[in-house]
């Protein structure tokens, strides 16, 4: 009965730390604020990914698409339309919501595939209203002057460090999230319809009712993403919701590790940084981009909380009293599979190990 | 009345196009289980790699296509070993997470020596001939003829040619054809390698039409599995069938309804589909 | 009164009829198996009764209630739960966490519940995991509760599959082939793991070849040819049944209900043994050495 911190918890708080930390350490360097502030609205909609690709198994290349239309609810509200900021982010959630939600009756008849398809074609067509509705959207003009949230007393959000910390408040309660719902029921059955929907159904699970929430829930974070994002940059145009982006957005998830609790902020601010400190390479940033999440499947599926998840449970594990004892509660980790043993549940050969 | 003469014509030869990219595809995935979704982008290259040849090298437009066929059937079977076949025992939203990165590659090459922007390619074939009083473009006529020989070659060469039977075989029963001796990986990469060949010549014949540019594979990309998925997939005669009727629906939609109505087409197929009858027209009988 | 009851059920595919006409009654705390000869439509029964497929005639009901063509988790939370042929579990998720999964059906706190850490949630989690280490403990896999479920001996995944049905807390459990591959002794631990499960109360149905097993564990069975019942009854019944001979005969397998009484004449005293020795399971000594031979299905 030792009072060790678990790994897990340590590496948590560790990055916690660095990213409340941060903007005090950059000594007034405003772009680099405003890089890591982009990049907390980007771990925000990547926590919506991870709870659909990650959680669920189910691809949606319409995210960027959910994305965008956060985006431009809170920037076209903003200025067009004359409305203060909290009302257009309450809007752009319940509009991405309500849109996936929508968009979910039709994944809940379809199977994995199709449902990729699907969200391609609605990414498309998003991205096409978008950048060619001019008499609403601007098209490729883009929208200016997007207000920044209002402040209540000392808090002022057009100052960038209150704006990071804002955005940063909300990644921390994307992160509960997500962690409240690994180790509860609703996470057990999400990751049951990962690994087998028959299965899944053959245990009572509503397979197509949760995959309809689970994707209605992750274009909301998407959306919350977006109209965060809108008020950080003040300018706003179509690319925020090209499939450029969910191809982005896709490499952060892959890097941090999909499914797991830290890793859409691991995998975002990693793969930034390598961007920002390559950035003399940009021309060649996107020719590398694909490749890489080619390896990234390939090679190293479980992103690097995944890796760092894996040692530390096989550390535990190693270590005398940790196995048939019951020192402590069951982990109830959900780690995905890596890509070299087979996905589904049906096991037919005596296993070797 | 002219007009709609013209306009079934022109939604013929688009849907000579559609029927050689789309059945790449249907096939690709009756044999793997997967969607390519990098298959746009095998377009796009089919594309640019005819305009190279035709263009920069020099050589006639017939064999230019041929040429660029067969260099994107070496990409295809590239493909295939290097990204599908590693990840053959993954998850379903493994390969296409890596089609993804594939087709994400295939766009910034195309970018890098190409650049952005819009390119023309000149068709050798000009011209036009008067049929049923309209005017209909030789290049238009000849995709169509072009088309209905290969569809009939592919047709020959799946149904009675060995090798185009192994693969009607692994689609029916992957476990069973390998205990006979048929190769799961042979017949992947010829499929993947025939697949990237259609498309290609759907790409050489269209291009002179539109213009070329890296993302032009994204629209077709919908438009494909728009296709297959209202022909069932796996089924050749459903991508066919699929093919003609998005075609021509498209090109009338466009014409009396507007140009934006007809990319949104494919789109709305889809979601009928999905939501009516998922199988598809032709449903196979692998689906469980 | 019966459990489960199906009357006039059947399912057929473009022109072919995998079932027709199939009449089941399942009586509360006995064991009913269905046999018959490969491609009789034994799992397509299964599938029927447990929603995977849709009845195309005939009605199911369920303790009176009409569960006719439900969906298959509906069906779970009517209490019917069922394992696969092909040992299905969660491969990459602990062997409790499997049996956790279990528990979803029953589970009633939502998102918000799990979010919030109400007491609702931590009272039902508390419950669930309490109830799955009984399951566990039940089936014998405490010592593996915390192993990868696709890392432990077939024998004991399999096992890992029942646990994860009963942790559905079902009235009736189907389990099909649960013997598949198994070696003998295994086998008889599995018969006694099934009269331990009925013994707790709950009604088991199983398809199953080996016939040492079928008849000393069933009380009642179904035998099904080409989609149709051609006999039912008690084991002794049906064992002498002459179109079930006929059935077996015909498409030649050593596993016929009656393989045992021809091929050793000390079955007969092991037939008598089984049929007045309910309770004591697999302990076919004679026919155990007899149907060695082939008993894969």
């Amino acid at each position: 009965m030792t009072t060790r911190l678990s790994p897990k918890l340590l590496g948590t708080l560790l990055v916690a730390l660095a990213l409340l930390v941060a903007p005090l350490t950059l000594g007034g360097e405003e772009y680099v604020l405003r890089v890591l502030t982009v990049g907390a609205t980007y771990a925000i909609a990547v926590y919506g990914m991870n709870l659909i690709l990650g959680l669920t198994g189910q691809l949606s290349l319409a995210h960027g698409g959910f994305f965008g239309i956060g985006v431009y609810v809170v920037g076209l509200l903003t200025t067009d339309y004359g409305w203060t900021f909290w009302p257009s982010l309450l809007v752009a959630v319940a509009a991405t919501a309500v849109g996936g939600y929508v968009a979910g009756i039709v994944a809940l008849r379809t199977r994995e595939e199709y449902f990729a398809i699907f969200t391609m074609a609605m990414g498309f067509i998003i991205f096409l209203v978008i950048s060619r509705w001019e008499s609403v959207t601007h098209a490729h003009s883009g929208v200016s002057g997007v207000k920044f949230p209002e402040g209540f007393g000392v808090l002022d959000f057009s100052e960038p460090v209150v704006m990071y910390y804002l955005v940063l408040l909300f990644l921390l309660g994307a992160g509960y999230v997500t962690y409240a719902v690994r180790r509860s029921g609703i996470g057990r059955t999400l990751v049951a319809i990962r690994t087998s929907e028959d299965l899944a159904r053959s245990i009572g699970v509503n397979v197509g009712l949760n995959k309809q929430l689970a994707f209605a829930a992750s274009t909301t974070l998407a959306g919350l993403g977006g109209g965060l994002f809108a008020a950080v940059q003040g300018f706003v145009g179509p690319s925020a919701a090209s499939i450029d982006l969910t191809f982005e957005m896709l490499m952060f998830i892959l890097v941090g590790g999909l499914g797991t609790v830290m890793g859409p902020v691991v995998g975002t601010f990693v793969v930034l940084f390598l961007f920002e400190y390559f950035q003399d390479f940009e021309a060649y940033r996107f020719i590398v981009l694909g490749p890489i999440i080619v390896a990234l499947v390939i090679f190293a599926p479980r992103g690097i909380v995944g890796y760092l998840n894996a040692f530390a449970d096989a550390r535990r594990s190693r270590s005398p009293g940790g196995r048939a004892d019951a020192t402590g509660p069951p982990t109830g980790e959900l780690d995905p599979p890596p890509t070299t043993t087979p996905a589904g549940s049906t096991t037919e050969t005596r296993e070797a190990l | 009345m002219t007009l709609f003469i013209q306009q079934l014509f022109e939604g013929l030869a688009l849907g000579g196009v559609y029927c050689l990219a789309a059945i790449g595809l249907t096939l690709v995935f009756g044999v793997l289980r997967i969607p390519n979704l990098a298959h746009g982008a095998l377009y796009m290259l089919g594309a640019y790699v005819t305009y190279f040849f035709l263009v920069s090298v020099g050589v006639p437009y017939v064999a230019a296509i041929g040429m660029a066929a067969v260099v994107l059937a070496v990409i295809g079977i590239a493909l295939e070993r290097l990204v599908f076949h590693p990840l053959r025992n993954a998850p379903h939203t493994h390969h296409m997470i890596a089609a993804v990165g594939a087709m994400f590659f295939f766009q910034s090459v195309a970018q890098a020596i190409w650049g952005a922007d819009f390119r023309r390619m000149d068709s050798p074939i000009t011209g036009s001939v008067t049929i049923l009083g309209t005017q209909v473009s030789w290049q238009r006529i000849v995709i169509v003829v072009t088309a209905v020989l290969v569809l009939g070659l592919l047709t020959w060469f799946i149904k009675r040619s060995v090798h185009g039977r192994t693969i009607e075989a692994i689609e029916q029963d992957r476990t069973g054809s390998s205990l006979v001796g048929i190769s799961p990986s042979k017949v992947s990469m010829l499929t993947f390698g025939l697949a990237a060949a259609l498309v290609t010549i759907a790409a050489g014949l269209v291009a002179p039409i539109n213009l070329l540019s890296p993302t032009m594979g994204d629209a077709l990309s919908l438009k494909v599995f728009a296709i297959i998925i209202l022909g069932g997939l796996g089924s050749l005669p459903g991508a066919i069938v699929g093919g003609f009727a998005l075609a021509i629906t498209e090109v009338m939609t466009s014409t009396y309804v507007s140009a934006v109505a007809g990319e949104v087409v494919a789109f709305v197929v889809i979601v009928l589909v999905l939501a009516i009858r998922p199988t598809g027209l032709f449903a196979r009988a692998v689906q469980r | 009164m019966t459990l489960l009851e199906a009357r006039g059920l059947g399912k057929h595919f473009g022109g072919l009829h995998a079932v027709q006409d199939v009449d089941l009654d399942v009586h509360p705390g006995h064991v009913t198996a269905i046999i018959g000869p490969n491609g009789a439509g034994k799992s397509t029964l299964f599938n029927l009764l447990a929603g995977f497929y849709r009845p195309t005639s005939g009605t199911v009901r369920m303790d009176g209630r009409d569960i006719t063509g439900m969906s298959p988790h509906r069906i779970v939370a009517h209490g019917i739960a069922r394992t696969f042929q092909t040992t299905s579990l969660f491969g990459d998720a602990t062997v409790l966490d499997n049996v956790l999964s279990g528990r979803i059906v029953r589970s009633r706190s939502t998102v918000v519940d799990a979010v919030l850490h109400t007491p609702r949630h931590r009272r039902e989690e508390r419950t669930n995991l309490d109830k799955a280490m009984e399951v566990l403990e039940f089936t014998g896999l405490t010592e593996y509760r915390n192993d990868l479920a696709a890392r432990v001996p077939q024998e004991a995944q399999k096992r890992v599959s029942i646990a994860l049905a009963l942790a559905t807390e079902p009235q009736l459990l189907l389990l099909d082939e649960p013997a598949a591959g198994l070696t003998e002794e295994e086998t008889e631990g599995f018969a006694r793991l099934i009269r331990r499960i009925v013994d707790r109360g709950v009604t088991v149905c199983l398809v199953e070849h080996r016939m040492s097993m079928v008849m000393s564990l069933a009380d009642h069975i179904l035998v099904l040819d080409h989609g149709r019942e051609i006999a039912s009854g008690t084991p002794d019944a049906v064992r002498t049944d002459p179109q079930v001979i006929e059935a077996y005969l015909g498409t030649h397998h050593d596993d016929g209900p009656d393989h045992n009484a021809d091929s050793n004449s000390a079955d007969h005293n092991s037939a008598d043994h089984n049929s007045a020795d309910k309770n004591t399971t697999g302990r076919d000594v004679a026919g155990r050495g007899a149907e060695k031979g082939g008993n894969t299905c």
